[in-house]
């Protein structure tokens, strides 16, 4: 389904005023909820025009978060890769390293700007989904923040996986909602979050976690996480005095990937690379919605999804819990439309042998949800030039996955 | 409107009375059982067939239908059964206006204009898809309208005066005044504010107006069957069907009766 029409002047104007992303995208959502998110549009576009509201986000990125994230240039990681790679090869390995944000991920940059918003609304209740943990900790943490209670629905399988993140979650006073429906994973958390919002529309906002969900959410956090590509722009320039040759992100609902793209998008010599979950391969269990799905809708947009014939939404599968969502956000399908951004997948057992490799090779124990960009990274780099730069997005830091790669590694705990 | 619809409250208008609009899942709880469930619904007395599309994702609805959901895709219904089971209903009920009622995906999993067909061609008469609403109307509502199959709309608490005409917009059958902001199944609106609802949405159409979620009891019914003109009932016929399988076709017929017979009455009491 590859659309071969002109590419459009910019990349950055998505999307249109009705919240479409060329095809995807849109508002499908039951009419309870239509009004709301229409306010929160108009919200949305107001706090974009008050300096008042940039200045207070800004604020809390610096003191809060602890931007900017540094860019780190992994010379060991680079001169491993060019041992295997031919006379005059072996692109230099950089990283955004937004792991080492407050709670170890860029999730927190999108739950800044959305409590702001809450708040700007007058919502006194939080309600999110997540499926790592790492936006419920994200949620609970700037729910804290600012005083508001903080309700957080988890599948009941990602509960067993990411103990510690749950008790994070509790000791920064959320409550922990299991779900058992379904999967028992993201999808089904989402779903259990649209029921309570649903029924909680005067007082409670949804601090969605990824790029996805309906009009306004997609641009909304993007925007949020377009700090990580506008930074990482400016402090390149600053140490090189160029653009980064290749951009690589994992993807699940695909917002670091969108943070780190967007501000490169217009900028033709910079590649990019987003890289899906594969699972236990593409023609097994995944979790590759551009790669292995089609487009359909689900949870208020349309986009990409693994599904049936039928329409029924399959169960995504990946090591990792934060890339386990069958669907993926819009404007990716989109970028994958128009070509502007290649998109590619890798295993669960490529993306453990890039997590070792980097806590050995950088002393830097990765989340498993880069590890899959790692492993893409570390197989482009030595096809590339000895000058050429790859800027992979470090979104998260792996203390949350030591059980999970223990227990796949086979080893006691 | 589709001719069947039309007729239906037409002719409800005559006898001064409200619809009672009844819901099943289709495939629940198997396949084969579905037909009879449906012909419960009808000798119970209901005027109105909504037949359910089960999905992996019911995202509006309680743990009731979600579960009639899941049974029905355990089962392995699929969206040729839902159409076979449509046509089923349709050779027995020459009169019976059924109304497909779901989640987007599957609607438009194989193309807007080939849903429509099917549905012309099985003797569905409306379709209520969730989450569809007016501002996506182009992905689904030209093809229905083209095909002569009702494009019907959900109102809300939360569906302000301001919002209202882009919801009548392209609506048509009658409108589903949904009486809580919430989920299927869960409680019902005070029956102050579902009057003060029905007649302010009155105002503004001359579609019929159906009320329903949460609708339980037949003193419910009868209450909502004063003010409306319709009343939909779901949740609690299919949790007679989760209950009761095969043998649900008597109790839900006993069930439906009650709710009937409330309705019927309500308006000379």
């Amino acid at each position: 389904m590859t659309n071969h029409s002109p590419a459009p002047n910019s990349y950055r104007t998505q999307p249109d005023e009705s919240g479409h992303f060329g095809d995807y995208g849109g508002r499908y959502v039951a009419e309870t909820l239509m009004p709301l998110i229409l306010d929160l549009e108009k919200e949305y576009r107001a706090a974009k025009q008050d300096p008042a509201f940039k200045a207070e986000f800004d604020d809390l990125l610096e003191h809060y978060v602890g931007r900017p994230s540094p860019l780190y240039y992994a010379e060991r990681l680079t001169e491993l890769m060019r041992q295997n790679a031919d006379e005059g090869m072996g692109a230099e390995i950089w990283f955004k390293r937004d792991e080492l944000n407050h709670t170890g991920a860029h999730k927190i940059n999108n739950c800044i700007g959305q409590i702001l918003l809450a708040k700007r609304m007058g919502k006194t209740r939080i309600i999110a989904e997540t499926g790592a943990g790492q936006h419920g900790v994200a949620t609970a943490t700037v729910a804290a923040r600012f005083g508001l209670p903080c309700v957080v629905y988890m599948g009941a399988r990602d509960m067993e996986r990411q103990q510690p993140n749950v008790f994070r979650m509790k000791l920064l006073g959320a409550e922990v909602i299991g779900v058992e429906s379904g999967a028992r994973t993201l999808k089904d958390a989402m779903n259990e979050a649209l029921r309570d919002w649903v029924a909680n529309v005067d007082d409670t906002f949804y601090i969605i976690g990824t790029a996805a969900g309906p009009h306004p959410y997609p641009e909304l956090v993007r925007d949020f996480q377009s700090v990580i590509g506008t930074e990482a722009r400016a402090q390149l320039m600053e140490r090189t005095g160029k653009l980064p040759d290749l951009l690589v992100a994992a993807i699940g609902g695909g917002s670091n990937a969108l943070g780190l793209f967007h501000p490169f998008l217009d900028d033709k010599i910079v590649e990019m690379m987003g890289v899906e979950a594969a699972g236990t391969g593409l023609d097994k269990k995944h979790a590759a919605s551009l790669t292995g799905g089609s487009p359909g809708i689900l949870h208020g947009n349309k986009t990409y999804l693994l599904q049936d014939e039928d329409g029924q939404i399959a169960e995504a599968h990946s090591i990792s819990a934060g890339l386990d969502y069958p669907g993926i956000g819009p404007e990716h399908s989109w970028l994958k439309e128009t070509e502007r951004v290649m998109y590619t997948s890798v295993t669960d057992d490529e993306a453990l042998d890039a997590f070792q490799l980097l806590c050995r090779a950088e002393g830097i124990i990765p989340a498993l949800e880069p590890s899959h960009a790692l492993a893409v990274t570390i197989a482009e780099a030595p096809k590339r030039k000895r000058d050429a730069i790859i800027l992979m997005n470090l979104c998260g830091r792996g203390d949350k996955d030591i059980f999970t790669v223990a227990e796949a590694l086979g080893v006691e705990m | 409107m589709s001719e069947r619809l039309g007729e239906a409250f037409t002719s409800l208008r005559t006898d001064n009375r409200a619809a009672l609009v009844a819901f099943i899942t289709a495939g629940d709880p198997t396949i084969d059982d579905t037909g009879a469930v449906l012909d419960a619904l009808v000798e119970g007395g209901a005027d109105i067939i909504e037949l359910g599309m089960p999905f992996t994702d019911p995202m509006a609805d309680g743990p009731s239908i979600q579960e009639a959901n899941l049974r029905a895709l355990g089962k392995g219904t699929t969206t040729a059964d839902i159409f076979a089971i449509a046509e089923g209903f349709r050779s027995r009920h020459a009169n019976v206006p059924l109304v497909l009622m779901g989640y987007a995906n599957p609607m438009v999993r194989r193309g807007a204009q080939w849903f429509a067909d099917q549905c012309a061609e099985t003797g569905v008469d409306g379709v209520i898809c969730v989450d569809i609403p007016a501002e996506e109307d182009g992905a689904l509502g030209p093809a229905l309208r083209d095909a002569g199959i009702d494009v019907i709309r959900l109102a809300t608490p939360t569906t302000d005066e301001a919002r209202l005409p882009a919801v009548l917009e392209g609506a048509s059958g009658f409108l589903y005044y949904v009486s809580v902001a919430g989920i299927t199944g869960k409680q019902q609106a005070a029956q102050a504010s579902i009057a003060a609802a029905v007649s302010a949405l009155k105002a503004k159409t001359d579609l019929p107006v159906a009320v329903g979620f949460g609708v339980r009891t037949p003193e419910q019914a009868a209450d909502i069957a004063r003010v409306a003109d319709g009343v939909v009932v779901g949740s609690a016929i299919v949790e007679l069907v989760g209950k009761h399988g095969a043998d649900a076709p008597q109790p839900v017929r006993d069930y439906v009766k009650s709710l009937s017979d409330a309705i019927r009455s309500a308006r000379n009491s």
